[in-house]
This record gives structure tokens, C-alpha cells and sequence, in this order.
């Protein structure tokens, strides 16, 4: 059979349920499973999966910024918006779909942060996009 | 130094003629620490754009998710630039969120020109790196004749000197 090289995107109740990471405990007051990018793994002591706790996303990155001095700084601009250069999931979703910073989590929830990949040609137009995006995501 | 198979090469390549002259981009998937592309993933251009291209959020956590399943990384980035070098660009610069790629740029604005560089881009810093490209067609292990010095079974492409 013919299978498409391309991976559509199928609706998110369809996605794979992220299985807990075997050191995190179930009784654990923090409780909120947090996946952590190469490039930010200077800033966990090398660890990819950390755990954190909070009612938002902001109070989660605050919390681990506690522990992980510096974490926050890379992840949220001066302006207090969620980073262009990041992508935030909670669970299957993508965090700018659900409020960006103020989005609610809850115990149980996984938290996943990948580097947003992105770039081309010209840096203005990009540079364009990128403060048009940046501005529409102040506003929210 | 970026080794990479022919047949993957011309997968991008093809990819990035497909979308012409909007910007095409996807990741070759590696075995963790073997530096060794072997599994070519094109990804959507939700940008759609003919000089910016960003991977579809949703798409980027399942190929991300399905490679941690399998013990990969993204060995190699890659994306197309459609009129101009394939060199990276300022905007290429500061999204580069992984240290470990190699980024490797197809430029496609000559029709009958393969243009391949790639690039490690690491705290803002760029730096060529040589691409040899491995025709895994040949088997290493048959009995061939060349000239002293030259290997039939790779290209290698230096750095352009810049």
C-alpha cells in the first residue's frame, strides 16, 4: 500500500498518550512532567525530564526558574510574552492555543518545550513576522 | 564534516524543487550519538512562504515525540532558500534551537545547479562544514578500479571559502 511520506496531522485525541517518566512519582506534590530541550538542558544539570508545579504556565516557569536559574529567562521576553523561538505544549496541544502564559495546568499534566524551527531567506520579512507575531501574542 | 547518503540528498533536493519558490524544510533522522542521517522526514512549510519557512507546531511535537521513541535526533535540519545563496541568513541564525544538527541549506534558484552546504550553528556562531555525500548504491566491498586518490564512492564537497 502506498504510504504518503508526509505525516498529516491527525486530531489531537488521537495522539499517543506521553507515558510517565519511571522517577517521577504518582503522589508527588509536583506534579507536572516537564520535557526539556537539548539546548536547554544546561540550565536541568543535563536533565531532559524535570518536574514542577503550578496553576499556569507562568507560575509552572517561575517555579522551575527556582530551581533552574535562568530557565524562564529563555523561555519568556523582556516584554513578558512567551518566546518566538520556543514552542510550548501542554499535553498534546500547543500552549499558544490556550492562552500562551496564562494557560491552566493541572496535576497529571505533561509539559513539553521543543526549539521552534524556523529561519529563511530574507531577515526582514522574517523579522516582520516575527514582531507582528510577537505583538499579536502581547495582546492576548 | 556532514555525512549523508546520496538517496536522501536527492530526496531533499527534490522536496525543495517540489516547492519551488516557496521555501521547502524537514529533518533527516539520525540513531542518537551516530551523527549518521538515515531517516528523511519533509515537514510543511506553514509559513508557505517564498523567504520564510517554520515547521507547523503540531506536526514538529509528533516527529519530535516519534523520535525520541525510536532513539533519535534530528541529525540534519534542512530548508531551502529559493533566490538567493544557500547560506543562513540572520533570521536561519537565531532560531538555531539545536546545537547538535547540521544544518544543511539547498539552494534552488539555478534549475540545473545542486547547490548543498551545511552548517553548524552553535550560540549564534556559523561555521561551514564540508558535506561528503555517500553513494551507498556502490558496495564498499566489491572489487573496483580507480586512480590512486580518488574514492568512486563518495562526492566530497569543500567548504566555498567563506
Amino acid at each position: 500500500m502506498f504510504r504518503p511520506l508526509t505525516f498529516q496531522r491527525r486530531p489531537t485525541h488521537f495522539l499517543p498518550v506521553t507515558v510517565a517518566h519511571p522517577i517521577i512519582k504518582e503522589h508527588d506534590i509536583m506534579a507536572i512532567e516537564v520535557r526539556i530541550p537539548t539546548i536547554l538542558r544546561s540550565y536541568t544539570g543535563g536533565a531532559k525530564v524535570v518536574e514542577g508545579a503550578g496553576d499556569t504556565l507562568a507560575d509552572l516557569l517561575t517555579d522551575l526558574d527556582s530551581r533552574y536559574a535562568g530557565l524562564k529567562g529563555r523561555l519568556v521576553t523582556d516584554a513578558g510574552a512567551l518566546h518566538r523561538f520556543v514552542n510550548v505544549y501542554v499535553n498534546d496541544e500547543d500552549v499558544r492555543f490556550l492562552g500562551a502564559l496564562d494557560a491552566k495546568l493541572n496535576d497529571g499534566d505533561s509539559v513539553t518545550i521543543l526549539p521552534a524551527v524556523a529561519g529563511g531567506a530574507f531577515g526582514f520579512a522574517a523579522a516582520a513576522a516575527i514582531a507582528g507575531h510577537r505583538a499579536a501574542v502581547a495582546a492576548r | 564534516m556532514l555525512s549523508i547518503d546520496r538517496s536522501i540528498v536527492d530526496a531533499i533536493v527534490a522536496h525543495a524543487r517540489r516547492d519551488h519558490p516557496d521555501e521547502a524544510c524537514g529533518v533527516v533522522a539520525g540513531p542518537v550519538g551516530s551523527d549518521t542521517p538515515t531517516r528523511h522526514i519533509p515537514m510543511e512549510n506553514s509559513a508557505r512562504s517564498m523567504t520564510f519557512y517554520e515547521f507547523d507546531s503540531m506536526e514538529q511535537l509528533r516527529v519530535w515525540r516519534e523520535m525520541d521513541d525510536r532513539d533519535e535526533e534530528p541529525v540534519v535540519i534542512y530548508h531551502s532558500h529559493t533566490a538567493t545563496e544557500a547560506y543562513p541568513s540572520r533570521t536561519d541564525v537565531s532560531f538555531a534551537g539545536e546545537p547538535g544538527a547540521h544544518y544543511l541549506l539547498v539552494s534552488t534558484r539555478e534549475p540545473d545547479t545542486e547547490e548543498i552546504r551545511s552548517f553548524r550553528i552553535v550560540d549564534g556562531v556559523v561555521t561551514e562544514e564540508p558535506v561528503r555525500i555517500v553513494d551507498a548504491a556502490v558496495d564498499p566491498h566489491a572489487v573496483q578500479s580507480y586512480m590512486f586518490g580518488q574514492s568512486p564512492a563518495t562526492v566530497d564537497y569543500e567548504c566555498s571559502g567563506r
